[in-house]
């Protein structure tokens, strides 16, 4: 009786934290986008941006934030397409993205992730000087504190 | 079937090939770093790693402040280093990283983004290969 109760309520609370997971993001998996985008920062999923961010950011690639990130025209296009596919705003992108995509005013086209409102809210407890310790270094060093992003989980 | 068999046995044997070709297609990219280096300079007597170590280390004046290989590629090239964004970047001694300077498209690019980046030009064909062979003897 006592064990079925535990059973029990382990089955729900690991069902709740399972529902709760929506801050599953598959990795990255197409490995021109792995070599490409994950060389100077981790490759970031398309999952958190929507479709017209990516356009904007693949045709800019030439000033890419300030540094020339061009590529030739075969990776490019490979690079687009995965983007556009899996987009916060994709069909079938899932529940995180959504979740990005609808923070996003329809009419704002963001090129940074760190400045959509979602990733603004999830970070705003986040001490200044946390960002500048020489482990963190930057606010792309996503794994640094999400040591298991590379693996698809952003929870911590 | 056997079209199968036989696109198995290519496969492997490619595999093992781009494993133990690893070392020739570094010397072939040297190779043609020497073509040009000859054509770019008529003196040209041969790579070094003296100074592709003195390359290795010296510092510029980038558009964000002082910057040098090693800013990113880490004080000794043994170890690993780190981008400005914080990402791990492997080793780029070939001792520790065999497959360094083995994808000549690769090495180019690199070359090209971060010799414009540290230099605010592009490296010569003397310098790449000077910088090759000091990270081959790494
Ligand atoms: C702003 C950071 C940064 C600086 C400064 C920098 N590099 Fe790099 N370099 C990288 C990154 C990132 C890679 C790609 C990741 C990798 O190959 O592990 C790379 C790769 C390379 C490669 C390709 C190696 C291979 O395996 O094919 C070469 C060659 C190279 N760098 C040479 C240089 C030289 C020469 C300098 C100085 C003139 C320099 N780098 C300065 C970031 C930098």
């Amino acid at each position: 009786m006592m064990r079925a109760a535990i059973a029990a309520f382990l089955l729900t609370t690991t069902s709740l934290a399972l529902a709760g997971g929506d801050e599953l993001v598959p990795p990255v998996a197409d490995p021109v986008v792995k070599k490409e985008c994950g060389s100077c920062h981790m490759a970031f999923p398309p999952q958190f941006l929507p479709r017209r961010s990516w356009q904007k950011l693949v045709d800019g690639l030439a000033s890419h934030f300030g540094e020339d990130a061009s590529l030739p025209e075969a990776q490019r296009a490979a690079v687009l397409r995965y983007h556009l596919e899996h987009a916060a705003d994709a069909p079938g992108a899932g529940r995180a993205a959504s979740k990005f995509a609808a923070s996003i005013p329809a009419g704002e086209t963001p090129l940074r992730i760190t400045e959509t409102p979602r990733w603004v809210r999830e970070h705003r407890k986040i001490k200044p000087e946390r960002w500048k310790s020489p482990e963190v270094k930057s606010r792309l060093n996503c794994v640094a504190c999400h040591k298991d992003a590379e693996r698809g989980s952003w929870d911590d | 079937m056997k079209t199968w068999s036989l696109l198995a046995v290519a496969a492997s044997a490619g595999l093992v090939a781009s494993v133990a070709l690893a070392e020739p297609r570094r010397d072939a990219i040297l190779a043609d770093l020497r073509e040009q280096a000859k054509k770019e300079d008529p003196r040209f007597a041969g790579f070094s790693a003296e100074r592709g170590a003195t390359l290795y280390r010296a510092t510029h004046q980038g558009k964000d402040g002082p910057i040098s290989c090693s800013t990113c590629h880490g004080s000794t090239p043994l170890g690993n280093g780190q981008t400005r964004l914080g990402k791990a970047i492997d080793p780029m001694a070939v001792s520790k990283n065999p497959a360094r300077y083995t994808d000549s498209a690769n090495v180019e690019k690199w070359f090209k983004r971060n010799c414009t980046e540290v230099l605010g030009r592009g490296c010569t064909a003397t310098e790449k290969g000077d910088f090759i062979t000091f990270m081959s003897g790494q």
